[in-house]
């Protein structure tokens, strides 16, 4: 039992940040600390992807002498383009968080619905 | 030129005549012309039609196939025939009448006005000679779409209201309850043509074949059996020739005619009683004569009277059909035409009275009869048609009606059939008996009014004399109305 | 030569285009270029389905890797469908654009704005084509964030926060999508959805393609608005630019649709859904989602918002059509595809065309507009009907399906609904119409002139689109079927 907890430590870590940026992004009401929370979120499915590429006793997936066991090389070309994405996801919202606070003079979500009302 | 073509052509002349009036319509009497012209063409087309009609052959024309199995298909049987000839006749004098009409009245948007009618006579057309019920059921809502402008013609408030009314119920009832029916149907007949003898005999558990029933009774909404009626009322907004043309031969014929051919070729009658669809259903119709005749009793507004008329003499069809006997569907057939040309010429009347005296309400009508005899010597011509006495032709179709009921031994129907007949001469024959002999209500003389425009009177004499004339004359509507029971 | 590579071709081609439009200059120059590659790809994606129109597939492997380690495409009838809706409605599009978006649009974004245009056209079609999960994912990201920026770009303020909420639930959607691609692919070691099919059918009892499962349907359900997650999508398309507010209606949700549709049935299997009942949660949704966002349109008084409510319904009608899981209800979700593209693009094109004329598309401000724009209103009357379902239209058609396979189940709650869906759509329709047309105008504003010409002709040829496809269903409906079958879905039998 300890050890099939211990054992998928990865797994846990995975879930912590998950929730913890799931939460960020619905709870808070400040559209940068929301971004931030969407990239933990998303650095967690890195996380996800990657630890389960590894190979027990497996080496990096470079062909060397006197190693046999590699580690699964695909996941980790999968979230180079993942994170590639994530960067963009970021940098673009972050401009329109630019363009919002220009537009509104604030990034506070509840503000910004108070000026789309009092129209 | 081929009878295939020739059925295209009366269907197709209408939208022809609607593109026409648009164009023409910086130039009032070129418009009018057009009106008269395509209402005139598509009479001598479906008379012609008719002049070479013989039951021996059904004719079809297919258009289309939008769904595996089902096709657009027109085609030309008795029944068919009958609402077509009535219909096409019935746009013609009412074109002419329409004219004076609108022109006297200063009404606004008479391009549109022309327009749309001629677009929901081609509809009707349509329905007439739909060769299967997905055609029917596609002109049915065309019907219904392209009468809803005139209805909401005036634009103002009250006018917006009925037709949201109109609208409402008449399209509320196909999409909810018809088209379900027909879905029904199609899962368990899997075809959709008209067939002599039905298509659900032997594949319709007899058990659910009262529910299916039901759906379409109460699905065709333009048959206005209770409780789907008030959207009749509601249309009384109209101009009148939409009244006396649409609501009370064109659209609400269309509903009562649908439910003729779903009652004939899609359960066929056969089925109908021996599965006992209609022992329930005929009480709604009972009811519906009863109530709308009571209602109409109590209504001053002339329009809205004829109105709840319309809705009781409907459901003598409808009850004609849900009795499926041979003398019963004779007669149902008989008098979609016979109530045609009485009921438009009373509409006629109201309309004249509207534009010469500006009254609707009855119990202004007081000694107007001496001013304007024409048009209520013809409001009792078809009064007394409608009542079905001799020597008028509304009497043959009610005679037919009620021996199906004696055939049947309802007595308990028959008994409604004349307390009607009793109700509609309590409501009907007051009007011209008050105009004639009555004062109005402050006294004074109606010296200052005139009769209505020429060509309102024209077509009035025209559809009071069609009343006598098919009591001595009734053969071609008899004939047609005769191959339909398979009497013959 | 062109045939053998034309599956990628439609892809490349747009992707090499994007930057290059980006670098032209500013003014009618992108606007061109941009219309020549849709026409091409839509010319291209004709050709493409009439190969396998006779229900033969296409495998195209990129760079030579074979399946399943490279990534291939796979074309069948249903990928051909789609992305012809895509680059068809596309094409249609274009011409609109140009007098809205200068409208609408900076003249020195225009570059930037066609590039983005393009990159989102490339990620549709990308969904479309491919045959890889993860590769469908990246297409994926590409077409929404190009999204997010083309709706970002509208006129009003609130067009930043509708692409803000947008990008937070459409991200979240897709890291969704990627963790339950990353449960399969830990269960199976593959991305090919061929052979991801092949390999699931053994283990389709363990918990982790259960627990993937879950995360891609969800995931694809918020990019396709499904009830409850369809809270992004009214604003977002209602404070759009006019020509995007076309282009996403007609196509995203439906590619999202088509994407629900391969993952379930072609990476799945039909026999998953049943095992796992998820065919009932997908009735249950859609009608829920019928219901609710049907009323939710009757309670709105701005034509683009309505329209939008509608577009959710719509979808919501699709998913009804997978959760019946039989030829009856996908081939009415795969035709209902195409036509509520016709009917929504000419709605939103004809929304568009008051919005320039008028500036907005509140009730208040255009009571009484039809009389002056009988042709834009007489396009939304037309297109309204189908909508509805009137027969003679091409939702009919659509309509007819759905209920023909809610009866074939006897599953009467349902075909309710359905109706009840329709008469909804009567009343939220028939509120448009009103104020268009029969309502007095309020405001004395001086009188507006009818649509352009190259808003009209656009708007026209979807109307009578509609009425084509209403009357001539062999394309639909044959195509559909192929389809169809070839997600391996069996009539319904009890």
């Amino acid at each position: 039992m300890i050890d099939t907890i211990i054992g998928h430590y990865n797994y846990w870590v995975v879930i912590l940040l998950m929730m913890a940026g799931f939460y960020t992004v619905i709870n808070r009401g400040n559209l940068i600390k929301k971004i931030a929370g969407l990239n933990i979120f998303q650095t967690s499915v890195f996380l996800l992807y990657i630890s389960i590429g590894y190979v027990n006793e497996g080496t990096t997936p470079i062909i060397a002498e006197g190693f046999t066991r590699y580690a699964n090389p695909l996941p980790h070309v999968l979230i180079l383009t993942a994170i590639v994405v994530g960067v963009s996801t970021t940098a673009l919202g972050l401009a329109l968080v630019v363009r919002i606070k220009r537009a509104y003079g604030t990034i506070e979500e509840d503000e910004i619905h108070d000026k789309d009302m009092s129209l | 030129m081929s009878d295939q073509h020739l059925l295209l052509l009366s269907i197709l002349t209408p939208f022809a005549g609607a593109i026409g009036i648009v164009l023409l319509r910086q130039r009032p009497n070129l418009r009018e012309a057009v009106t008269l012209l395509s209402a005139t063409l598509v009479c001598i087309i479906v008379v012609t039609i008719f002049m070479r009609f013989d039951n021996a052959g059904l004719m079809a024309v297919d258009i289309a196939e939008p769904l595996p199995g089902l096709k657009i298909r027109f085609e030309i049987e008795s029944l068919g025939m009958l609402f077509a000839l009535v219909a096409s006749m019935l746009w013609l004098i009412t074109s002419i009448y329409a004219i004076g009409y609108m022109r006297q009245h200063k009404e606004k948007n008479q391009t549109r006005f022309y327009a749309m009618f001629a677009i929901a006579i081609g509809s009707t057309l349509g329905i007439a000679f739909a060769g299967n019920l997905i055609t029917l059921f596609l002109w049915y809502e065309l019907l219904t779409i392209s009468t809803y402008p005139l209805v909401a013609h005036a634009g103002n408030k009250k006018a917006r209201h009925g037709a949201r009314t109109y609208l409402g119920i008449l399209l509320g009832t196909s999409i909810g309850l018809l088209l379900l029916a027909i879905l029904i149907t199609y899962n368990v007949a899997g075809t959709l043509d008209f067939q002599q003898g039905g298509i659900l005999a032997g594949k319709l558990d007899p058990a659910w074949s009262g529910l299916l029933y039901a759906l379409f009774i109460f699905g065709i909404g333009k048959a206005a059996v209770m409780p789907f009626h008030r959207w009749l009322p509601a249309a009384m907004v109209a101009p009148t020739p939409v009244s006396a043309l649409l609501h009370a031969v064109a659209v609400v014929k269309a509903g009562v005619f649908t439910v003729l051919k779903v009652t004939i070729y899609i359960f066929g009658t056969d089925f109908i009683t021996s599965s006992g669809a209609n022992d329930w259903l005929i009480w709604f119709a009972g009811a519906t004569i009863l109530l709308a005749s009571l209602i109409a009793m109590i209504q001053d507004n002339l329009k809205m009277r004829l109105a709840y008329s319309t809705i009781s003499q409907l459901s003598y069809i409808v009850l004609g059909a849900l009795l499926a006997t041979n003398t019963s569907l004779l007669g149902a057939a008989l008098h979609i035409s016979m109530h045609a040309f009485a009921k438009i010429t009373l509409f006629f009347a109201a309309g004249a009275i509207l534009v010469a005296a500006h009254k609707t309400d009855i119990s202004d009508m007081g000694g107007l009869g001496r001013a304007m005899p024409i048009t209520f010597g013809a409001f009792l011509i078809g009064s007394l048609s409608i009542i079905g006495l001799p020597p008028f032709g509304g009497m043959w179709s009610k005679w037919y009606l009620g021996m199906g009921m004696v055939e049947t031994g309802q007595w308990l129907l028959l008994s409604v059939l004349l307390a009607s007949s009793l109700l509609n001469i309590a409501y009907l024959l007051p009007i011209p008996a008050r105009a004639f002999f009555g004062k109005a209500p402050d006294g004074t003389t109606h010296h200052r009014i005139k009769e209505a425009p020429p060509s309102c009177l024209v077509a009035m004499t025209i559809t009071s004399l069609a009343c006598v004339l098919l009591f001595f004359y009734p053969d071609p509507f008899y004939e047609l109305a005769m191959d339909i029971g398979g009497t013959k | 030569m062109i045939e053998q590579n034309l599956c990628l071709l439609l892809v490349v081609i747009p992707l090499i285009a994007a930057p290059v439009t980006a670098m032209l200059p500013a003014g009618r120059t992108p606007w061109f270029f941009t219309l020549t590659i849709t026409w091409l790809c839509f010319v291209l994606s004709i050709w493409q389905l009439t190969i396998v129109l006779d229900g033969s597939t296409i495998s195209y492997e990129l760079g030579g890797w074979a399946p399943p380690w490279g990534i291939e495409y796979h074309i069948d009838a249903l990928n051909a469908f789609v992305t012809l809706i895509v680059s068809g409605i596309a094409a249609i599009t274009l011409p609109y654009a140009l007098r809205t978006v200068e409208n609408e649009i900076q003249r020195r974004d225009t570059s930037l704005f066609y590039a983005v245009f393009l990159l989102c056209f490339v990620g549709l079609l990308g969904i479309a084509q491919t045959g890889d999960v993860f590769n469908l994912f990246v297409f994926l990201e590409i077409s929404s964030l190009s999204s997010y920026v083309l709706i970002g770009m509208g006129q009003r303020r609130r067009a930043l926060t509708a692409a803000y909420q947008y990008l937070i639930m459409g991200s979240i959607g897709a890291t969704f999508l990627l963790i339950g691609i990353g449960l399969i692919y830990a269960e199976t070691g593959t991305l090919n959805m061929q052979d991801l099919h092949q390999r699931l059918q053994p283990i389709l009892d363990h918990r982790t393609v259960h627990t993937g499962f879950i995360f891609l349907v969800v995931g694809i359900a918020l990019k396709l608005a499904l009830f409850p997650l369809h809270l992004w999508l009214p604003n977002a398309y209602k404070y759009a630019p006019s020509a995007i507010s076309v282009f996403l209606s007609a196509t995203a949700t439906k590619v999202a649709v088509y994407v629900m549709l391969r993952i379930v049935f072609t990476v799945f299997s039909i026999d998953f859904l049943k095992i796992t009942s998820t065919e009932f949660i997908f009735l249950m949704l859609g009608a829920f989602g019928v219901l609710v966002a049907s009323t939710g349109a009757i309670f709105h008084y701005d034509i683009k918002r309505i329209l939008a409510y509608s577009s959710i319904a719509q979808v919501s009608y699709m998913v009804l059509g997978m959760g019946f899981a039989s030829t009856l209800g996908v081939t009415a979700t795969v035709v209902h595809m195409f036509n509520h593209a016709l009917m929504k693009g000419a709605l939103f094109m004809a929304a568009g065309a008051i919005v320039l004329r008028i500036g907005s598309s509140k009730f208040e401000n255009i009571y009484g507009i039809g009389r002056q724009m009988p042709w834009t209103f007489a396009a939304i009357f037309i297109a309204g009907l189908s909508l509805i379902g009137i027969p003679g239209t091409a939702g009919f058609i659509s309509k007819w399906y759905f209920m023909l396979a809610a009866l074939e189940q006897q599953a009467w709650l349902i075909a309710l609904v359905i109706l009840f869906g329709s008469l909804l759509s009567v009343v939220y329709m028939w509120k448009i119409f009103e104020a268009l047309f029969f309502h007095r105008p309020t405001n004395t504003s001086p009188p507006v002139s009818e649509a352009p010409l190259s808003l009209l002709l656009p708007m026209w040829t979807l109307v009578l689109a509609n009425i084509y496809f209403g009357i001539n269903t062999d394309l639909t409906v044959s195509v559909a079927e192929t389809a169809v079958r070839l997600l391996g879905i069996t009539a319904y039998h009890e």
